[in-house]
């Protein structure tokens, strides 16, 4: 069954680069967040496939997902409110006007 | 014996002293850098006429002192002092003008602002001069020799605000640097050649003078005329006199010390300590006896039409220095050096009464002077009895060495004793023209407000026309003490009175047509010049020598160093502007990445690991 390997990891990929060119692209905070959690599956989604059927298969890599689940949730809760905290100082979520770090 | 002698070494210290006493100081301590100059040159002039009184007497043994400089392997360079008597009396000269300079200055400089910077060069010019006179060996001469041209660069643009004084000070660096160019060489030969890489004087009188045959007569000749280049720069002897008459515009002190009495006279002087390779190579006395002659007259006629005192006495100085180099050429030490003994006093008086002139009616031009025999009548008379012992009348100093010159030429070479006989007319005629135009006829609007110089400048004139008046009782056509105290042999008394009679003749045949045509009738002062004056124009101008520098040499010479500007400027310069600016504009676009957008920095970020990432496949592709 180990051809079912490159099929996932292509998967992944196409997620990868699809949150990747969402968290490049998008104007709008919330999509780019969208974007990055996207991303953070795609990798699931590898380690998931791994566990499955790579070279040593083993459930490590399926609890180490659950954990990312975890730590994606939190990312997402602090991400949320740090845009909150942004929309109420800036009045906007357009990521084009977040550009305070240059000076 | 000879215990002062050993002291020689200290007579260069006392002016390096008041120089560097005198840069300390800065331009503050007017009075006391004036104070500072003259003592130091005092100083040393004292123990010069020390030590010369105390050779005076008969065989006085040569003194040198030297110490190992530089080991290099089994060679050793070895530098020191020597007195002989041609040193001690050079040594006196010198020190004796410097310090007539240094006085008159006081009086001629007092409003300069720069006075304290002035004497500082004087007092290192008269430390390098001394020095020069006194080494031992060519190599430190040949240190001092540029040390004298840089003060003599220095002093002649001492008023560096002035556009012809700096183009001057230039002309007369790079000038004599073509002689300098050809004294190294000789120095360089000479060293390759000599037995032991020996460059001192008594080595060198050895080795030539016994005609050993060691070095080939080719060389020898290819020496002395190498060695003879460096004197033509300093000496300003045709073809390089150019730099002389435009040296004028330096304060005109500095024209009686450096440009009359001392430096110009440097290469003479090196002729003379080199004297033995001259001896051993006819055709290189025979090159200086000619071209000695030709400055003579060259440089006499010119004087006869130029307008600026300072410029005649500039000529006149060229010719008279022929004069000397004829001498040498002819064989006569004794003739040359008194030559130069003599003329050192009555030229060093004769532009110290020009510096009198001028610094009464501010102008240089004779043609604005006029009738100051009575508004300055001690300027006048020393003036006269300078002009008169340059033109060879007897009994003062310049006829005896003159007279001299004319008796040798007469025994080895009728044409050079033409040619000088010429020259001493002229001489006469020049002379007595500058003094007729200048203190007789109606005073000019400049000339009558002339009032006689301080006593600090007037001063120095009469201790001048003293010495301009007995310095030549040393060497008559009776008594040949001073021929045989400088040679060390016993000369015998020559003296022809075809010689005496025609250069009486000629001086007073000068004068009385200079009376003729200048004195006589002050209205018609033009008259002679008006018959002529293509004639007038040539001799004006130098016969064009300056003009045909300017176009053969100058012009090439400015036009490929245009080109090479050109070329550092556009190309070398250009390829430095181009890194830089291919710096600065890497630096703008890497720049512009930062413009505070986190997705631009990912951007740029992703594109990076694309770009390892492709690198890495590409390699594992490859291999």
């Amino acid at each position: 069954m180990n051809s079912m390997l490159p099929s996932y990891l292509t998967m992944a990929a196409i997620l990868f680069c699809i949150g990747l060119y969402g968290a490049l692209v998008k104007r709008n905070a919330i999509v780019v967040l969208l974007s990055l959690e996207l991303m953070l599956n795609a990798v699931n989604l590898n380690l998931i496939a791994f566990s499955k059927y790579g070279v040593v298969p083993s459930l490590t890599g399926q609890i180490f997902s659950l954990f990312t689940i975890t730590v994606a949730a939190a990312e997402a809760a602090i991400g949320v409110a740090i845009l909150i905290a942004l929309f109420r100082s800036r009045g906007t979520v357009n990521v084009d006007e977040f550009n305070k770090m240059r000076r | 014996m000879d215990i002062y002698s050993q002291t020689a070494w200290l007579i260069p210290l006392f002016p390096l002293a008041a120089f560097l006493v005198l840069m300390a100081l800065g331009r503050g301590y007017r009075r006391a850098g004036v104070f500072i100059g003259s003592v130091g040159s005092l100083a040393a002039f004292i123990l010069s006429l020390i030590i010369v009184i105390d050779r005076l007497g008969a065989n006085s043994v040569d003194y040198n002192y030297a110490f190992d400089w530089i080991v290099i392997g089994d060679y050793t360079l070895r530098i020191g002092f020597e007195v002989t008597n041609l040193t001690a009396l050079m040594l006196t000269v010198v020190t004796l003008v410097s310090f007539l300079v240094n006085v008159y200055s006081a009086g001629y400089m007092k409003k300069d602002e720069r006075i304290t910077v002035y004497y500082g060069y004087v007092a290192l010019f008269t430390f390098s001069m001394l020095g020069l006179v006194l080494s031992d060996n060519l190599l430190s001469l040949y240190i001092f020799w540029e040390l004298v041209g840089v003060c003599s660069f220095l002093l002649i643009g001492f008023w560096f605000t002035l556009p012809k004084a700096r183009a001057a000070a230039k002309k007369a660096f790079i000038v004599t640097r073509i002689g300098d160019a050809g004294l190294l060489l000789g120095i360089l030969l000479l060293f390759w050649y000599m037995p032991d890489h020996a460059l001192d004087f008594t080595r060198i009188q050895s080795v030539f003078a016994g005609h050993s045959g060691s070095i080939a007569n080719g060389v020898t000749t290819l020496i002395a005329l190498l060695i003879f280049a460096g004197a033509v720069g300093k000496s300003g002897q045709f073809p390089l006199h150019v730099w002389l008459p435009d040296a004028m515009e330096g304060p005109t002190p500095i024209s009686a010390l450096i440009h009359a009495a001392t430096m110009v006279a440097a290469g003479v002087f090196l002729v003379a300590r080199t004297y033995d390779i001259f001896l051993a190579s006819a055709a290189a006395m025979e090159t200086i006896a000619y071209i000695g002659g030709f400055t003579a007259i060259f440089a006499a006629t010119i004087a006869l039409a130029q307008n600026d005192i300072k410029r005649i006495l500039a000529y006149s100085t060229v010719s008279q220095l022929g004069y000397m180099m004829m001498a040498l050429g002819l064989g006569s030490l004794t003739g040359g050096i008194f030559h130069l003994f003599t003329h050192a006093f009555f030229k060093a008086l004769l532009f110290l009464g020009a510096g009198s002139i001028i610094h009464a009616v501010h102008t240089q031009n004779i043609k604005e002077m006029g009738g100051l025999g009575s508004k300055m009548r001690l300027t006048a008379w020393t003036f006269g009895i300078g002009a008169l012992a340059l033109s060879g009348i007897p009994p003062l100093s310049g006829f005896w060495s003159k007279d001299l010159i004319l008796t040798i030429a007469l025994e080895q070479n009728p044409l050079l004793f033409a040619a000088s006989l010429a020259a001493a007319f002229c001489t006469a005629l020049y002379m007595s023209r500058l003094f007729f135009l200048v203190f007789t006829g109606k005073p000019t609007a400049a000339a009558s407000k002339a009032k006689e110089s301080p006593i600090s400048m007037t001063v120095p004139l009469i201790v001048l026309a003293i010495l301009a008046i007995v310095s030549g009782f040393v060497e008559t056509p009776w008594n040949g003490w001073f021929g045989s105290w400088l040679s060390g042999e016993e000369e015998a008394a020559h003296g022809s009175s075809f010689a005496i009679i025609a250069s009486i003749l000629v001086g007073f045949l000068g004068i009385y047509t200079g009376w003729i045509w200048y004195g006589k009738e002050s209205s018609r002062r033009s008259a002679v010049a008006d018959k002529s004056p293509g004639l007038v124009k040539l001799l004006e101008r130098g016969y064009f020598v300056d003009d045909l520098y300017a176009a053969v040499f100058v012009k090439p010479l400015k036009a490929m160093g245009d080109v090479l500007t050109f070329f550092d400027v556009h190309v070398i310069g250009g390829i430095v502007r181009i890194v830089g600016a291919a710096a600065i504009s890497t630096g703008r676009t890497a720049a512009r990445l930062q413009n505070g957008q986190v997705q631009t920095y990912s951007v740029t970020a992703v594109i990076g690991l694309v770009i390892i990432v492709a690198a890495i496949a590409l390699r594992r592709f490859l291999s």
